[in-house]
C-alpha cells in the first residue's frame, strides 16, 4: 500500500511572456520530510515555491496538498490551506509599519483573531526560540541586522505552529556563522518539531545540513533527486558541476563578454 | 498600443470590481480604516485648507475685476460661493490629495510589493485586498467630502476676507449675497464629486502600487502614474458628474 504524499507536484508549467520558467516539474514530499531544491539563479526555484503557495498560477499541471488540488482554488479554500503553511522569504519581508513582536504575532491576531496580549506572549516565546530577547520585540524591523531579520522572519513563520514550512534562500546575504545559526534553527524546527520543509537554495553547505532529500532543478525541470548523502557520488554531470561549483560543464552561463 | 490600452482598462476594471466586492464583505479592518481616515482626512487638512483659502481670495479679486467691466460687482459673493462649492473646492482638493495621499499610497504599497511583503500577507492567511486596498478606498471616499466641506467654508471665508477688506463690500451684504443665491444642490454636487474623487485617488494609488514591478525604479514609476492618472480621471469624472447634475 502506498501513502499519498503531503505535497504532490505533477507536470507543472509556468511562463512569463516568452520565457518558460517551469517546464514540467514533478516532485513529491512526504510528511515530516525536509526537501531542498538546488539550482542556479533563474532556474525557477522561487517560482516553484510561489506556485505551490498560490502566489503564482501555473499554466498547466497539478499541485496537490494532502490530495487536494490547489491550482485555481477559491480564495476561502486557499486561506484555509495556507493556514497549514509557514514561509521564510529571501529578504525576510517583515512589515515595516509593525514592531517585531507584531510581525511575529500577525497571523495569530489577523488570521486567528487572538487577543493581542495572548498573541504577544506567544510571539515572545517564538522569538526566544530563535534566540531573540523580549527587548527586540519592541523594535522596528529596520533597526535589525540582516541575520536578526531572518530570525524574526523564522519566528513569524513558526508562530502558528504550521505543518509545512517553506524556506526561500534562507542563508543568502548572511555571513557563514549567521548562516549556520539559521541552518541550525531550521533543523531544530523541522526535525524536533516534525515539520515538513521545502527549502530552495544554492548554498550547498546549507543544503547538506537541512536536507533529508535533495532535488536539482535545471531548465525548469527536476533533473535529479535523491538522499542528501548521495549528492557527492551521484552520476549526473549537472549535479556534479553544481555541487562542486565548476565553471566548466554542461551548465553554461550566459557570459556575453570574454 | 491600442491592445495594451484595452488590457490596462481591463486590469483596472477587474481591480476596481475586486476592491468594491471586498468593501462589502467582512472582515473590515477597523483599526486600519481609522488610521487611513486620519492619514487622508486630518493630515490633508492644512494643504486643502490653504488651497481653498487662497482660491477664494483669488476668485474674489478676479471676479471683481471682470464683473466691473459690465457693472456687475454685486455678483462677486454669489459667484465665489457657487464657484467654490460646485467646482473649485472639490477639484482642487482632489488634485491636492492626489499629490499628497495618492503618491504616498502607491509608494507604500509598491514598496511592499517589491519587498515581497504583499506575498507575505497572503502566506499569513490575510487577503491583501482586504488589508491594504479596502481601508484606503473607504477612507478616500468618506474623508474627501468632509475635507471639501471644510474647504468650502474656508474658501468662502477667503472671498469674504478680500471682499470686505480690499474691495470695500459691506460685511452683511456680502454674506447675504453669499447665502441668498446658494442652493443645496450646489453643495451636494460638490460633495458627491468629492466622494468620487476620493475613491479615484485611493484606487489609483492602490492599483499602481499593487502592480508595481522592478525595484526602486518601478516604485517611482508607480508613484508618478498614480498621481497623473488620478488627476486626469478627476478632471474627466468632474465633467461627467457636472453633466449629470446640471445638464438641461
Amino acid at each position: 500500500m502506498t501513502t499519498t504524499p503531503l505535497i504532490q507536484i505533477r507536470d507543472v508549467h509556468k511562463s512569463f511572456g516568452n520565457k518558460r520558467v517551469l517546464n514540467g516539474v514533478n516532485l513529491d514530499m512526504a510528511s515530516g520530510e525536509s526537501v531542498v531544491v538546488i539550482g542556479g539563479s533563474g532556474t525557477g526555484k522561487s517560482v516553484l515555491l510561489k506556485c505551490i503557495l498560490g502566489l503564482l498560477t501555473p499554466e498547466s499541471g497539478s499541485i496537490r496538498v494532502d490530495g487536494v488540488e490547489t491550482i485555481n482554488m477559491p480564495d476561502i479554500g486557499r486561506e484555509v490551506t495556507l493556514q497549514r503553511f509557514g514561509m521564510l522569504f529571501q529578504g525576510a519581508a517583515l512589515f515595516d509599519s509593525l514592531t517585531v513582536w507584531e510581525n511575529v504575532a500577525f497571523a495569530l491576531i489577523q488570521g486567528r483573531k487572538m487577543r493581542k496580549q495572548e498573541a504577544k506572549s506567544i510571539a515572545l516565546t517564538k522569538l526566544a526560540q530563535v534566540g531573540l530577547g523580549p527587548d527586540v520585540g519592541e523594535l522596528n524591523p529596520s533597526a535589525l541586522s540582516g541575520g536578526m531579520q531572518k530570525r524574526v522572519a523564522l519566528a513569524r513563520a513558526i508562530a502558528t505552529d504550521p505543518e509545512i514550512l517553506f524556506f526561500d534562500e534562507p542563508t543568502t546575504g548572511l555571513d557563514p556563522i549567521m548562516g549556520d545559526v539559521i541552518n541550525d534553527l531550521i533543523v531544530k524546527c523541522t526535525r524536533e518539531l516534525g515539520i515538513t520543509a521545502l527549502s530552495i537554495t544554492h548554498d550547498m553547505a546549507s543544503a547538506r545540513k537541512i536536507a533529508d532529500r535533495i532535488a536539482m532543478i535545471h531548465n525548469g525541470r527536476i533533473i535529479w533527486q535523491g538522499p542528501v548523502h548521495s549528492i557527492d557520488t551521484v552520476d549526473n554531470e549537472h549535479v556534479h558541476q553544481f555541487v562542486r561549483g565548476l565553471a566548466d560543464g554542461p551548465i553554461k552561463m550566459d557570459v556575453l563578454a570574454p | 498600443m491600442f491592445i495594451a490600452f484595452i488590457a490596462a482598462v481591463g486590469r483596472l476594471s477587474i481591480f476596481t470590481a475586486m476592491g468594491m466586492k471586498h468593501c462589502v464583505r467582512p472582515p473590515i479592518y477597523l483599526d486600519l480604516l481609522i488610521r487611513q481616515m486620519i492619514s487622508i482626512g486630518y493630515y490633508s487638512l492644512p494643504v486643502v485648507g490653504l488651497t481653498a483659502l487662497f482660491t477664494g481670495m483669488v476668485l474674489a479679486l478676479q471676479i471683481y475685476s471682470g464683473s466691473s467691466r459690465f457693472n456687475a460687482e454685486g455678483a462677486v459673493a454669489t459667484i465665489v460661493v457657487i464657484g467654490i462649492t460646485r467646482e473649485l473646492g472639490p477639484v482642487l482638493a482632489g488634485l491636492m490629495v492626489a499629490g499628497r495621499v495618492g503618491a504616498a499610497m502607491a509608494a507604500e504599497i509598491g514598496t511592499m510589493r517589491v519587498t515581497e511583503q504583499i506575498d507575505a500577507l497572503t502566506t499569513l492567511s490575510t487577503n491583501p485586498f482586504k488589508y491594504l486596498v479596502v481601508p484606503r478606498l473607504i477612507a478616500g471616499a468618506t474623508m474627501l467630502p468632509i475635507l471639501v466641506f471644510i474647504g468650502d467654508i474656508i474658501g468662502v471665508f477667503g472671498g469674504y476676507l478680500i471682499g470686505t477688506t480690499k474691495l470695500d463690500f459691506n460685511s452683511s451684504t456680502y454674506l447675504k449675497n453669499t447665502f441668498d443665491f446658494l442652493e443645496i444642490s450646489d453643495v451636494v454636487s460638490g460633495l458627491v464629486k468629492a466622494a468620487a474623487f476620493g475613491f479615484i485617488v485611493s484606487l489609483m494609488g492602490c492599483y499602481h502600487g499593487y502592480h508595481s514591478r522592478g525595484g526602486a525604479q518601478g516604485v517611482g514609476r508607480a508613484t508618478t502614474n498614480a498621481v497623473v492618472s488620478a488627476s486626469i480621471l478627476i478632471l474627466a469624472s468632474d465633467y461627467i458628474i457636472t453633466e449629470l447634475f446640471f445638464s438641461k
